[in-house]
């Protein structure tokens, strides 16, 4: 250490309140510029018209998924790159992620990105596949999650989760929060039917129904909004696509 | 330290410090720390081998992660800083904590969060924000905690008896300040029920917010108080100088400053507004300066006690530790670059580059601490300098066999998802394809994460005996 006063000692180094309130502006500015501008609608998420709420079954689903820590080996976002949008359909934009709380864009693929999920497989194979993820997918390291099978959900439940998210700003209104209970079994029923016919029996209050819900609805709206625009489902590649496929090295 | 010793006024010894609460910090530093990676090693066998699953709701790799990454960030690195901090900031400011009960506290509000999250965190219980997963109650809990610490911190440096700052305690302030910050403002929810809730933010913001908030809990809590205890403990290691108080200065507010710009290379290529993916990106690779800036004048205050190398393995523990800190600071930068980001990102490269820094730096970091504070804590040599210098060896192994294999993995499956063929087609349609390429690795990995386990048992093995071996203490000698 210098044996010298040094301006830094002499300023800041004997004065503890002053240094930590210059180490409180000097960890701010940069949240501050990076995060504010994300409320202010131009800098924010484009708004896709396509893009509406979960319904309360798919919500019930989604908690579900959040409570399994499926983020943990899934992602929600397919990268602007052909092979991603080859792999798994469109890429993901900002205004698809509108009504979610949390996000759910992962960190890890150890299995396949989900944005694009919904549609892509019967209800059936949903259920086969989370009984035992190998019946569909040989090879697969996905633990199987019978219990969703025999738990249930109930509507009450999903009521409470629409009316706190109707509070930090997803446009339920109070038809939407009295109508749950209707909405639920009417949107599970039709879960059940297509079950039955192929050949499963369960009941609409099983947790798997709300999953399914949830996979079934995950992409749609991505999807729709690129339909809307014109631009063809697998073809959907924007500019960035075009470079990054450039560094890539490949075609 | 018993206040009603006649002798105690009189005699010129050093205040009476407060190590009884050092001495608990490290207890349990040791015993989440084993419990953390325990489980890291069960998740790298059910990536290997799924049944390890069990098929249990409670014991599936979705649930058991979040408990792994909480347990060794804020259970092992979270009371390893606040032993070291405890027992430095003491002696830096020649004061006794300034209250007691506050320590005791402290001490004890942490430990009810990790059981509280290792109870919750299987049940399914989760908020499902990475590294912030534990339920509004008991984020409450973390913000009533922290600013407990935080009141005492402060409380101990305002009657301070020596006027000057020591860097270290730069560092310590930066934690305290920058972890209030991030955990209230990336927990801020609307509870649905006592276990459930949802965050104010939506989709794009959120996940701002969320690696604001991560990037900086690496930032704030895995680097920059580990940074302060190198520059108690190392230069009180090898007894020699920090090599550079200007480099100190500089290298401490760029650190400050630039850290927390970096968030945003969590989410390149995603619908996150281009201009501010950019500045993740640009102050990601600014941040190689400061980092490495610390990396110097760690391993430079080790000039001329290169000779202990060979045979202290707190010196040992140190150089690696200091030497996994700057790989694992410019690793970081690489990955930031949007082209190699489009390559490493969702892959195990990923995993390879945070357990660098964690086993590598964080761990490292954490023996070369307590094989000197242990000791010094209890008044006797360390049990056995050539058990720690098997850990040293064993570690060492382990993160090499852990680090490389997930390096391979990654970059594979990287190259294997973006393939095409002449036909304009993947040439791995099938991601099971991708896979199943990766369990081999998963193999080694698992052997390697068992070898970094095994060698941190055998430091809790050494560390109880030394605190247990009371035959050695020569009659007469204080009890301090």
């Amino acid at each position: 250490m210098s044996q010298h006063e040094s301006w830094h000692r002499r300023l800041l180094e004997h004065r503890s309140a002053l240094f930590t309130v210059l180490v409180t502006v000097g960890i701010s500015i940069g949240g501050i510029v990076e995060i504010v501008p994300m409320f202010t609608a131009s800098a924010g998420a484009d708004t896709l018209e396509s893009v509406t709420p979960y319904t309360a079954l798919e919500q019930a689903g989604r908690d579900i998924y959040v409570r399994e820590g499926c983020y943990n080996c899934h992602s929600q976002m397919v990268r602007p790159f052909q092979a991603e949008t080859l792999r798994y359909g469109p890429w993901s934009r900002a205004g698809e992620y509108a009504y979610d709380h949390p996000f759910q864009l992962g960190s890890r693929r150890i299995g396949p990105d989900l944005h694009r999920v919904g549609g892509k497989y019967p209800d059936a194979w949903h259920y086969e596949h989370m009984r035992d993820p190998r019946s569909t997918s040989p090879g697969s390291l996905m633990p199987p999650y019978p219990w969703l099978l025999d738990d249930t959900y109930t509507a009450a439940d999903a009521e409470k989760s629409v009316r706190a998210l109707a509070t930090v700003g997803v446009p339920y209104t109070e038809a939407d929060i009295a109508n749950v209970a209707t909405s639920v079994s009417e949107q599970s029923a039709g879960i059940v039917e297509r079950l039955k016919t192929a050949g499963i029996q369960t009941e609409g209050d099983k947790e798997i129904v709300a999953m399914i819900a949830y996979l079934q609805r995950l992409g749609k709206d991505g999807k729709a909004a690129f339909a809307d625009s014109g631009v063809p489902d697998a073809l959907a590649r924007p500019e960035e696509a075009a470079t990054a496929v450039a560094l890539g090295g490949q075609p | 330290m018993s206040a009603s010793s006649p002798s105690s006024s009189l005699s010129l010894a050093p205040p009476p410090y407060d190590d009884a609460i050092v001495k608990k910090f490290v207890f349990v530093t040791m015993l989440w720390g084993a419990v953390g990676m325990l489980v890291g090693v069960i998740l790298a066998l059910q990536l290997a081998w799924w049944p390890a699953n069990l098929s249990l709701p409670w014991t599936t790799f979705g649930r058991l992660r979040p408990l792994h990454t909480n347990a060794v960030i804020f259970a092992f690195t979270g009371n390893f800083i606040f032993a070291g901090v405890y027992y430095s900031m003491q002696r830096l400011l020649k004061t006794r904590m300034w209250n007691d009960t506050l320590s005791t506290l402290h001490f004890w509000g942490w430990q009810a969060i990790i059981v509280a999250a290792a109870i919750t965190l299987p049940l399914g219980l989760t908020q499902g924000k990475e590294y912030a997963e534990l339920i509004w109650p008991i984020d409450i809990a973390i913000a009533v905690v922290w600013v407990i610490f935080a009141v005492n911190f402060f409380g101990t440096i305002a009657i301070r008896k020596v006027q000057h700052l020591y860097v270290a305690i730069w560092f310590y302030i930066s934690m305290v300040v920058t972890i209030a910050v991030l955990h209230i403002t990336n927990s801020l929810a609307v509870p649905a029920t006592f276990t459930r809730s949802y965050p104010i933010y939506a989709g794009m913001t959120d996940a701002l917010v969320q690696w604001w908030y991560g990037h900086n809990a690496v930032g704030f809590l895995l680097t920059t108080p580990i940074l302060g205890l190198m520059y108690y403990f190392l230069p009180k290691s090898v007894q020699r100088p920090v090599f550079s108080y200007r480099l100190s200065i500089v290298h401490f507010w760029a650190l400050v400053f630039l850290y927390i710009w970096a968030g945003p290379h969590h989410l390149l290529y995603s619908g996150l507004p281009d201009w501010a993916q950019t500045l993740g990106m640009v102050f990601s690779i600014m941040l190689i300066a400061p980092s490495w800036g610390g990396m110097l004048n760690g391993l430079l205050t080790l000039r001329g006690a290169w000779g202990r190398l060979r045979t202290d393995p707190v010196v040992k523990f140190w150089a690696v530790a200091v030497s996994f800190y700057g790989m694992s600071t410019f690793e970081g930068p690489m990955m930031s670059i949007r082209a190699v980001n489009s390559l490493s990102h969702y892959t195990d490269w990923t995993i390879a580059h945070v357990h660098g820094g964690a086993l590598g730096w964080v761990g490292m970091a954490a023996a070369a601490m307590l094989y000197w504070l242990v000791p010094q804590l209890y008044k006797r040599p360390l049990h056995s300098v050539q058990m720690a210098t098997a850990h040293f060896w064993i570690a060492t192994v382990g993160i090499v066999l852990y680090v490389v294999s997930m390096w391979v993995a990654g970059i594979t499956q990287g190259l294997m998802w973006r393939a095409i063929d002449d036909a304009g087609q993947l040439a791995y349609p099938s991601f099971m394809d991708t896979v199943i390429q990766l369990i081999p690795f998963y193999w080694i990995r698992l052997i390697g994460g068992l070898l970094y386990l095994g060698g941190f048992l055998l430091m809790g093995w050494n560390l109880w005996s030394t605190a247990r071996r009371t035959q050695d203490v020569p009659a007469g000698a204080p009890a301090v």
